[in-house]
């Protein structure tokens, strides 16, 4: 099951994010790999990922900024920020846009793969909440559900 | 010199003190120096001159005063001897004018004239008639000196050729000094007698001692070779002795000068006293007579010292505060520059550091998957898990970055906070922050750290970074104090619904009570020799005021010291935090 869970990791710093890839790989759970803002934008447009593990500082749009855009778009999508220099101001607003955790550089890999598989357990939850709702016949709660921002 | 100690102003030791390099502009001992001389130059000068004028005017005054009177005393003193001598001479004249030869040479006539004489003017002791030949006539008083013949005595010539003469003193037959005064009387017939008087000088001198003058002093009489005719009290000779100085020149008028006699210095005035052979003296102690103005000199002297005291207390005194006021004020300015410039310095620093440690991050999280991703080869694929020592290797380089990547993001975390501005902090969190910083050098030297913050400490606004500083200084500050298995524990407590108070206790050796309140003076250090720069807790003191809060030292000899930060939950609060 761990298989289906699609991460996205978002890093501007090559060699780091690759490396990120195969370890989560190794554990288990699919990932995809965008290098910047923009790309990761058209990652998650073409595919939409369960889980985006997303660096602050990037060249072009920003993470904080790739939060915005995909939370409103994808609010159903778990964002982890994974930061080298946030500050709790950062922290603060992150958590406000709507990232799941927010973790700082250099993670121990058990704690990125922990915070994700918490982050996809969230993920589905709502949905699967929404859908006994929806087999009671309560879509008006199942919608909600689903809407709700969180 | 503990007086001196006591009496020490503060910028004295100034050098000592602060044993650096600061900027200096002042040399205040220098200053001190230059104020106090030019000031008492300035001030004690005039007064000085005008005291030695006043000195010496009135010396002169005085000096001359008595010169002044010396000269009356002796021209009356002339007239009065003279008057004396020509009385009786005049006497005399009038007898061998009044009598014919016939009744004065006549024993019972002459004898009859003495006693007159005796009776009216008194001091004469004996009278004789002498011829033309030399030869005394007749003669009364007490020596049967009838028939003596004179006609070849110096005194004889003298009167047949003057008409008259006066003797020096000599000794009487009674060893009573006396003097003889003789006149001549031409007779009709072309021929002369003389009449010789001996004047007993008990009078002459009960005379001279009437006048006796003030100031140790006394008239005397000499005969023109200097011989004393009457006994010379001041210059202690008797009569017929010679005097002590040399005899003055003939003058016709009164003459004073001044003259050592006997280590004293005598003023003496003397005046010829015309017809006769003496010269009348007024010896007196010069010294005696100044007496008066020696009193002057002993108010002007202790006028003068008792300004120059004054003067100079109150020039030193003002001097002193004066300086004391630059001192402190130019130790405003260094403490506040060098405030400055630590803080820049600071800031650099926090720059550096953190673009240091970011541009560091980056590799090290290169580095760090990189080990986990050669890690996870190991642990999932079978061909590398059968050795055991390439999976200890890798751990260790984990580690190590690890412990890198602790260090950078306390370093970024410590300086990203630099800047002023109010930010929720929590108490716990920060002090384990700055405790990080000392973890190595505690362990090193086995000091026990605890920190215990109570529950119900809440996260409140305040300035993250000075809050940090305060920390931080405070901890360094007990750490330079503890000896090897010392502890420092931190403590953190809520004191009222508006205050936290943050206590640093250490064991170390204690602040003596002297010291204690002088420890959040700036450059006040007991470390000096050890780098301490006496700055430490006075920017911690003015970091807390700056927070609006409160620090309070506390110690105990040979027990520790405590710390005390208070700290209000609500910035802007002003005052004291409630003892309550």
């Amino acid at each position: 099951m761990d298989k289906n869970i699609k991460v996205l990791l978002v890093d501007d710093e090559e060699e780091f994010v690759k490396t990120l890839s195969e370890r989560i790989q190794m554990r288990d759970l699919g990932s995809n790999i965008a290098y910047n803002g923009e790309q990761a934008l058209k990652v998650v447009k073409d595919e939409v990922p369960d889980v985006m593990i997303l660096d602050l500082k990037m060249p072009g749009i920003d993470g904080m900024e790739v939060l915005k855009r995909v939370k409103k778009a994808y609010p159903q999508v778990q964002v982890i920020m994974l930061t080298g220099h946030g500050s709790e101001k950062d922290e603060k607003e992150a958590r406000k846009l709507g990232a799941f955790d927010y973790l700082q550089k250099p993670a121990d890999i058990d704690t990125i793969v922990g915070t994700i598989r918490k982050a996809y357990k969230k993920r589905i939850e709502k949905p699967l909440m929404a859908a006994t709702f929806a087999e009671a016949g309560d879509f008006d709660s199942a919608k909600d559900i689903m809407d709700r921002d969180d | 010199m503990s007086v001196f100690d006591k009496l020490k102003p503060l910028f004295w030791d100034h050098e000592d003190a602060a044993a650096g390099h600061y900027k200096r502009l002042f040399d205040f001992r220098g200053i001190w120096y230059q104020a106090v001389v030019f000031t008492a130059v300035v001030v004690l000068l005039p007064l000085i001159f005008i005291t030695l004028a006043d000195y010496s005017v009135t010396r002169k005054s005085a000096e001359s005063e008595i010169l002044l009177r010396t000269s009356r005393f002796v021209s009356n003193t002339r007239r009065t001897v003279s008057f004396f001598l020509e009385e009786r001479r005049f006497a005399l004249v009038f007898i061998v004018r009044d009598n014919s030869y016939e009744e004065i040479s006549g024993a019972v006539r002459l004898g009859a004239i003495l006693d007159n004489l005796r009776k009216g003017l008194g001091g004469f002791s004996d009278l004789g008639v002498i011829d033309a030949s030399g030869r005394q006539h007749t003669y009364v008083g007490p020596h049967n000196l009838e028939g003596k013949d004179y006609s070849g005595q110096e005194w004889f010539k003298q009167v047949i050729e003057q008409g008259y003469y006066v003797s020096d003193v000599f000794m009487g037959y009674r060893r009573i000094p006396h003097l003889v005064i003789a006149v001549k009387h031409e007779l009709d017939d072309g021929s002369f007698y003389v009449l010789r008087a001996s004047v007993d000088l008990e009078r002459f001198k009960r005379l001279l001692s009437q006048l006796e003058v003030m100031g140790g002093g006394g008239a005397v009489i000499t005969n023109r070779k200097g011989v004393l005719q009457t006994p010379c009290e001041p210059c202690g000779r008797d009569a017929l002795e010679k005097i002590p100085f040399p005899v003055p020149e003939y003058s016709t008028h009164t003459q004073v000068f001044e003259e050592e006699v006997g280590g004293k210095t005598m003023v003496v005035g003397y005046a010829y006293l015309l017809d006769t052979p003496f010269i009348l003296m007024a010896i007196k102690d010069k010294d005696a007579l100044m007496q008066p103005w020696y009193g002057t000199r002993r108010q002007i002297i202790g006028f003068l010292g008792l300004s120059v005291t004054l003067v100079l207390v109150v020039v030193i005194g003002m001097a002193t505060y004066l300086v004391n006021k630059i001192y402190t004020a130019d130790r405003r300015r260094v403490m506040a520059l060098h405030e400055v410039e630590y803080s820049n310095k600071m800031a650099s620093i926090g720059r550096m550091a953190a673009g240091v440690a970011h541009e560091i991050n980056n590799p090290l999280q290169i580095i760090y998957e990189k080990a986990g991703l050669i890690k996870d080869y190991f642990t999932y694929k079978p061909e590398y898990k059968e050795d055991p020592r390439l999976l200890v290797l890798v751990d260790a380089v984990i580690s190590s970055v690890e412990r890198c990547g602790a260090i950078t993001k306390r370093v970024l975390s410590f300086a990203r906070h630099g800047e002023a501005m109010l930010q929720p902090v929590r108490i716990e969190r920060l002090l384990e922050e700055v405790l990080g910083f000392v973890n190595k050098e505690a362990e090193y030297r086995s000091i026990t750290v605890t920190l215990e913050v109570d529950e119900d400490v809440p996260e409140f606004d305040t300035d993250r970074g000075k809050l940090q500083q305060i920390f931080l200084n405070l901890i360094n500050n007990a750490f330079s104090f503890l000896k090897e298995s010392g502890s420092l524990t931190v403590a953190a407590k809520r004191k009222n619904s508006d205050w936290v108070a943050v206590s640093f206790a250490d064991t170390g050796p204690g602040i003596p009570a002297k010291n204690l309140e002088r420890v959040f003076e700036p450059f006040f250090t007991t470390r000096s020799s050890k780098g301490g720069t006496g700055l430490g807790l006075s920017i911690t003191y003015n970091l807390v005021q700056e927070l609006g809060g409160k620090i309070v030292a506390e110690s105990e000899l040979g027990e520790g010291s405590t710390f005390t930060v208070t700290l209000p939950l609500k910035p802007g609060k002003k005052g004291g935090p409630n003892p309550s």
